[in-house]
Parts: C-alpha cells; structure tokens; sequence
C-alpha cells in the first residue's frame, strides 16, 4: 500500500460504521417512501386539495430520494456495474426532480401564505357579523318587550291597574330590583311615593319637587342615570356591605284634557311629571344598557298616555253617574208632581160630584115646582131659586175648570152647534133679572153672523153670560146692549192686544161680541186687575151681590184657548162699561157628514133594545115607506102615529110625543117646513121633540137644509131595524143629559 | 124526508134564487124581521100596499108621458115616489131601473122614459109572481105545522 499525500489517512471500510449507515439509509428511504403514501392517504380523503401536480412532484421527488437511499444500500460493499448504473440513474433523476420541485416550490409558498391570511379575516369577519347579530336579538327582544309592555298598560282603563301593571312589567322584563313611581301631590310641591313593586303598601314618603336631582331628571324626556343615594331612590334600608345597583330615573308627563287640541298633537306645555325610578339589583355588576334605557323611555311615554285616557274616562264616567241621578231625581219630581195633580183632580171631581148631588136635587125639584100651579110671587120666587142655583152650579164649574185650565189640561169640546140660539138663551136667561133692575136688555146677532159653528157651546155660553152677567150685576139702571158680529180683518187689527195675532182663513172667523153697559163704570187703573182670579174692585157702592171674582179670570182663560182675546174699556167711574171679546170659531162644514149629530155612523155606547110606549110621530106621503117605518118603530115597541102631510103632522104632535121622523125627500112637499114649524111650535128646548129626517140621499143640500131648520138627526133610507134602535138609543140618551144640567 | 123539512129546503132555495138574481136585497130581509106575533102578516100587507101603489103610479107615469107636451118633473116625482117604496121593500132591480128612469127624465129623453116605465112594468109583474109563489110556500109551511126560518 502507498501511503498517499491525503491529509487524512484512506479509511478503510469499518463494519461498524458501515452497519450504521446501512441502517440509516434503510430508514431514511423507508420514511421517504411512506411520507408520499400518507400525503396520498390524506389528500384521498380530502375533498380539495388544489395542488395535485405539486404533489405528485413532490412524490416523484421523495420516492426518487428514498429510492437513491435504498441503492446506496448495495454500494456499501462491492457493487457490479449494474448497481452503479442504477444508482447513477436514481441520482440523476433525483437531481432533476428537486431542482424541479425547488423551482415550483418558489411559486406555490407565496399561495399557501396568503390562503391562510385570508382564513383569518375570515375568521374576524365571522366574529364580527357575530356581534351584530347577538345586537339585532338583543334590540329585537327589546322591541317585543316594549310592545307587550304597551299592550299589558292599554289593556285597561282604571288608573291604578295601568301603573301597577307598568311596574310588575318593567320589573319583570328588565330584571329589576325595584321600580318605583313618584306622582306630585295635589299642591305640586311634593312629589309623593304612590307605587312600589316589591313593597306592597308604600308609607307615604315625600319629597320636595325641586332637589337638582328631580329637576335634571324633568328637564329631559330621557332617562337618567341617578344615583343610588339620591332621595328618591333611597327606599329601603340597604345593609353596608351591599353595593346597591344602578338607578334610573325618568320623567313621566301627566297629560291634561286641555292639551288635546283638535287635529294638533299635545304640546307638552303641561308642567306636571311623575317620576319613575328604576333600580337594577345590587351586587350583580349589570349595567344600564342603551336599548334598556330606549326601552325605559317609550315605556314613560306610553304610561303617559295610558294615564291620560284613564283620566277622560273617568271624568267622562263621572259625568254620566251625576247625570244619571239628576235624571233620576227629576222623573222623581216629575212623578210627584203628576201625583200631586191628579190627587188634586180627584179631590175637586169628588168634591164637586159631592156638592152637585145635592144641587142637582134643587134645580131638579125646582123646576118641577116650577111646572106646577103656582101664584105669580110664588113663580118668582122658584125662578130665582132656580137661577140661584144654576149660578151655583155654575160656580162649582168654575172652580174644577179654573184648576184643570191652569195646569192646561183642560181641553174646549168641538162640537157644531147653533150659534144664533146660544145669544138666544143667554138673553132669555139676563132678561128676567135684568127685568127686576129695570134694565133693559137689547140682543143685537148681525146678519152675516153664520147660524151654525164649530167650537165649544157651552164655554162660549159661559162666557157672554159671565161678561153680560157682570154688565148687569154692575148696573143699577139704564140698559144693556149686546151684540155680536163677523169680525172683519181691518177691525182686527185696531186694538191693543199687542200679542194677539188674528189669522184669516177659510175654514174661520173671528166672533166679535160686545157688551156695553151705562152702568157704574171701572175706574182704569183697575182695569188690569179685572182678570185676574180671586181679585175683586172694591168699590163698595157697587158690589151687590157675591161673586167669586173667578168669572172674568176663567172667561179670560177660555178665550185664550179660543185662541181669543178679551179686553174692557171703560172711561170711568160712572161712564158704563164696554166689555169686548174675540173668539175664533170654525165655519160649519159642508161635506162631512159626520159632523151633523147623528149621522148614518152613530155610536152604540148602550143601545136601548126596546122604547116601550115612546110616542113618536112619522110623516112620509109614501104609503109603503109609512108602513115599514111605523112597522119598523111599533116593532121597537114605540107608540107610532104615522101621518102623510105636515099639517096633519102639526095638528097631531103635542108635547108626549119625543121623537118626530119626517121624509124630506118628498118631492113637491117641502118636509123641512115641519122642522121650522115644529120648532116654532116648541120654544122651549125640552118641550120640543127630536126631529130626525129622513131622506134618500145625504148631499150637499140636504144637508144643508137640515143645518138650517134645526133637526136633531139625519137617516139614510131605507132604514134597518138596528139603525132605528140606535138613533132612539141616542136620541134619548142625549136630551137626558142635556136635561140633567 | 117529511113535507115540511122538503118544503123549508125548498123555501131556502127559492130566497137564495130570488136573492141571486137581484129581485130582492137585504131590505127584504130587514122586512121580514119587523114579522112578529103583533104582526104576522106585516111582510104580506107591506107588499100588497106596494103593488096597489105601483099600479097607480104606473098609470099616473103613463098618463104624463102621453101627454104633448111632457112635464118631466112630475114623472120625475113619480118615479122617485116609486124608487122610495122599492127600496123599502128590498125590491133591488126595480130600484135599479128607476135610476135609468131618472136619468131619462133628466135627460127629457122621452124614448127611455117610455122604455123603462115598460120594464118597469115588467118587472113589477114579475116580482109580483116571484113574492107570490114565496108567500104560498110560506102558507104551506105553516099549514103543516112548520115555522117560516128566519132570512139572513
């Protein structure tokens, strides 16, 4: 062996070394050909791995490494050719591979690197949007919070349920310690603890309206931190070591009605708040958060509101409570006082049925006595008796009618009747007391006056016998005129009635009545004092006889209903007297012939189904309709002459005979001259019998003609037996009454 | 059925005829109402009465229309005399036919006055019949012992 000039001596090839090599190569090309089958494995099983080509590079690089590696194995000991070439080819490729590999590596690092900044801003971004939404559900949750909150308070109307409600919710929904709410006194000085959440019956704290606290709480409608140790939040007795938790306070407006104004929101000009304080619990470390305090605020707003509708609710609840009693009271009154008229009513009726029985005895024996034999004294004397007591009568009318005429319940009773026969009677009735004054006593009825009107007979009587009854009582001598006329319209107007306003019309006139006396006159500062009831003129010398002094008051009183007017004139004491009156009267109608008393229609209140021995008299020329009318009254039991001319009629009739049936439809006989002669025959009204006519139509004239002689009734014929019946019935019911009176 | 039960069928069915036909009205009825034990021949006399009455005035009717010179109004007088005691005996057409009278007579239409004195005539006569047959109806009914039944 040559030793050689190398600085280290040949090695030669030691086994143990060697074997260490053997052994690191074999691993090293083992792990270099597992790391590829794991990178495989791995990728397989991932779903994307973009860099295949790298990979597979990568792969051919290890493997060619490993394999390089696991020839070098062989070329520890003596190698053949073949191994060397082999070993020279690995080499080679291995080279090329990684220096390939090297190259792209240079472009795909800067990639990998940024993948993984933008897997981090990702990250952050994801955090992020995190965030927001945990905010959005908080705001949300918020929101939902408020609205039920809302709902729970408008859910009703009575003032302490709203803001107890208010507290339990706010308490609940924020998790509160305690809430409490402060409303100024009634001075508005103090603010006045009212409601509590947890303390069940708050004593009345107060405090004074204007600590800083309090007015920077008020001055903003947002809620305000405060703190715990403020006024009003110092509720309970905290033990020391409690840290107590933030406060809030937030104004609470208190609307008035006032601040509503049509089609304008309320402008908050209104001075008055409560306060509402909010406390979160102590020790717990939570924190007022903004959507809290949003949510504090909406809620004092709409608490507001709720407050206000409360209030108008129940002042409007008030109002109808008050008017409820006062109606109550009123239908109470009302009712009392319709008792209290119709006990009066039925004290009056009862006392004047009372004092008429008797009175209707009087009169009643009166006249019989007057029918009787008697000396011309004697008859005087019965006839005063009797005037006496018609005057009596009379007065006790007065006094249920002046009663029923105040409270206007008193209704005038229309019926048609003779006018002309009304001034008759009253002048029959003057003219013998007037006869004992020596007055004398003129009845004056104008021409165009229509014979026939519509009104009430009998207080239109009443009256001129009232007024021409003063004139008498009034006068010691000299005369009295009456008369009566059609007042035209240009005498309507001229006298001084300021509120009386004459209407004309077709269906009306105006009856002018005037009764002027030479007596003693009315001095004219008592002339008002003439209607009024109870009130008498003084003057000594001139009253003569009694009075109730309720005549001219009542004549007054049913003028006015009359829609009248009544007025006297005098020029002094001693001067006579003119007394005046005006009544509107209906003209008497022509076509309805339900006006004329009896009419075809009669009324069957009870109808008398049999007149035995009532004597009447028929006069028809007709002889059939004789017989059947005389058969049909005998049938009724009646006592019948029946006769065909008028003078025979006139000749037979005395005065048994109650009921006269005449046919007015005879032509060339005109039977309304038996009406006229009858009625001239029979002055008297009760001597005189019913005239009844019959005829074969009921128009215009017949009608009219029966107006106008005077019959007490119209049939149609022919006649049924039930229509004979009531007319009787009625006939005789009718004088009955009038005989009564 | 025995006599009398055959007779009052019979008698009802001769009112409702005479009804029907308009020869008698309701009047007729209120007559036979007047019928009573005072007295029971009221129907009978009223009826002759108005057919002794009728016959005048027919003849009183004829006479002024035969005139030359016609003096409508008193036939108008006339007829409204007959027109009355037709209707108090319920005698419903000849009413009838005295109100075309009338109107003739108004009218001094002497054709129809002359036309409907004629069916008045006519009519009259044969009411007449009509009212005797019901009257001897009636007689036979009450021979045998029955009673008359009321006409409503």
């Amino acid at each position: 062996m040559l030793a050689c000039n190398c600085i280290e001596p040949q090695w030669p090839a030691d086994e143990l070394l060697m074997k260490y090599q053997y052994i690191s190569d074999f691993f090293i090309a083992l792990a270099y050909f597992s790391i590829p089958l794991e990178l495989i494995y791995f990728v397989k099983k991932s779903a994307v791995f973009p860099y295949r080509w790298v990979l597979v590079q990568f792969g051919a690089f290890i493997v060619l490494c490993g394999a390089t590696h696991l020839i070098n194995l062989w070329t520890f000991s003596m190698h053949s050719r073949t191994v060397a070439i082999v070993m020279t080819t690995a080499k080679v490729l291995t080279a090329v591979v990684s220096c390939a590999t090297a190259l792209m590596l240079v472009h795909i690092i800067p990639d990998l690197l940024s993948v993984k900044t933008r897997e981090l801003f990702l990250k952050n971004k994801a955090a992020e949007l995190d965030r927001e939404m945990g905010l959005i559900r908080t705001q949300e949750e918020t929101g939902r919070h408020v609205r039920m909150l809302t709902h729970e308070i408008r859910s009703t109307l009575d003032r302490h349920t709203i803001l107890k409600t208010t507290l339990v919710e706010l308490g609940r929904t924020l998790a509160l310690e305690e809430c409490a709410l402060w409303m100024p006194t009634r001075t508005g000085l103090e603010l006045q603890l009212s409601y509590t959440l947890r303390q069940q019956n708050p004593v009345g704290y107060t405090v004074p309206m204007h600590l800083p606290v309090i007015n920077q709480v008020f001055s903003s409608n947002r809620a305000v931190k405060i703190s715990p140790n403020s006024p009003v939040a110092r509720l309970r007795q905290l033990a020391g070591r409690h840290i107590p938790g933030e406060v809030v306070a937030v104004r609470v407006p208190l609307l008035h009605l006032s601040n509503f104004q049509i089609n304008d929101w309320p402008e908050l000009s209104t001075k008055r708040y409560a306060l509402m304080v909010l406390m979160l619990p102590s020790d717990s470390a939570r924190q007022w958060h903004v959507h809290e305090l949003e949510l504090v605020e909406v809620v004092a707003d709409q608490v507001a509101v709720a407050l206000s509708h409360a209030a108008i609710l129940e002042e409007s609840m008030r109002a109808r409570d008050l008017l409820m009693e006062q109606n109550i009271a009123l239908d109470l009154a009302r009712r009392e006082a319709e008792t209290a008229i119709r006990a009066r009513n039925d004290f009056l009726a009862v006392m004047n049925h009372e004092m008429r029985t008797p009175m209707h005895a009087i009169i009643a024996l009166s006249s019989l006595l007057q029918e009787t034999e008697l000396t011309p004294e004697q008859r005087l004397m019965v006839e005063t008796i009797l005037r006496s007591s018609n005057l009596l009568a009379t007065l006790v009318n007065d006094v249920l009618d002046l009663s029923r005429l105040e409270d206007g319940s008193l209704q005038l009773e229309i019926a048609t009747f003779n006018l002309h026969s009304v001034f008759r009677e009253v002048h029959n009735m003057i003219k013998p007391v007037a006869s004992i004054k020596r007055l004398s006593v003129t009845l004056n009825i104008a021409a165009d006056l229509p014979m026939y009107a519509i009104g009430d007979e009998k207080r239109l009587m009443q009256t001129i016998l009232n007024v021409v009854g003063n004139a008498v009582k009034f006068s010691k001598e000299g005369s009295i005129s009456i008369t009566a006329f059609v007042a035209k319209s240009e005498s309507l107007r001229d006298f001084q009635a300021p509120d009386f306003f004459p209407v004309q019309s077709d269906n009306h006139f105006y009856l002018r009545v005037q009764v002027k006396d030479s007596g003693s006159g009315i001095n004219p500062q008592d002339i008002p004092k003439l209607f009024t009831k109870f009130a008498q003129t003084q003057t000594l010398a001139t009253r003569n006889s009694g009075g109730s002094g309720l005549g001219l008051a009542i004549c007054k009183r049913f003028v006015n209903l009359m829609e009248g007017h009544i007025w006297i004139e005098s020029e002094g004491l001693g001067k006579g007297c003119t007394a005046t009156f005006i009544v509107k009267l209906r003209f008497p109608e022509r076509s309805n012939e339900s006006k004329l008393p009896f009419g075809p229609k009669l009324q069957a209140n009870h109808v008398q189904t049999n007149f035995p021995g009532l004597k009447v008299l028929v006069m028809d020329d007709n002889g059939v309709s004789r017989s059947v009318t005389k058969g049909l009254l005998a049938h009724l039991g009646c006592d019948v002459t029946a006769v065909s001319l008028i003078d025979e009629s006139l000749h037979v009739i005395s005065q048994e005979h109650k009921v006269v049936f005449m046919d007015v439809s005879m032509p060339g006989i005109d039977g309304y001259e038996l009406a006229v002669r009858i009625h001239e025959k029979f002055t008297k009204r009760h001597e005189r019998p019913a005239l009844v006519a019959l005829t074969g139509s009921i128009d215009k004239i017949t009608k009219e003609n029966c107006m106008r002689v005077g019959v007490d009734g119209v049939i149609l014929k022919p006649v049924s037996v039930d229509k004979i019946r009531s007319v009787l019935s009625e006939l005789l019911e009718h004088r009955v009454l009038f005989e009564a009176m | 059925m025995d006599a009398v039960a055959q007779w009052r069928n019979q008698w009802f069915d001769y009112t409702q005829y005479l009804r029907r036909e308009g020869f008698l009205d309701d009047q007729f009825a209120q007559l036979k109402k007047l019928q009573d034990e005072n007295s029971p021949d009221f129907v009978v006399e009223v009826v002759s009465l108005f057919f002794q009455d009728s016959e005048k005035l027919f003849n009183n009717m004829a006479r002024a229309l035969e005139q030359n010179v016609v003096n409508f109004k008193q036939v108008d007088a006339y007829v409204h005399q007959f027109k009355g005691s037709s209707a108090w005996i319920g005698a419903f057409r000849l009413k009838n036919v005295c109100i075309n009278f009338r109107n003739f007579c108004e009218a001094q239409n002497l054709e129809g006055c002359l036309r409907c004195l004629q069916q008045l005539q006519q009519e009259s006569t044969a009411l007449k019949n009509k009212l005797e047959n019901l009257f001897r109806l009636e007689q036979q009914i009450v021979a045998a012992g029955g009673s008359i039944p009321m006409m409503e």
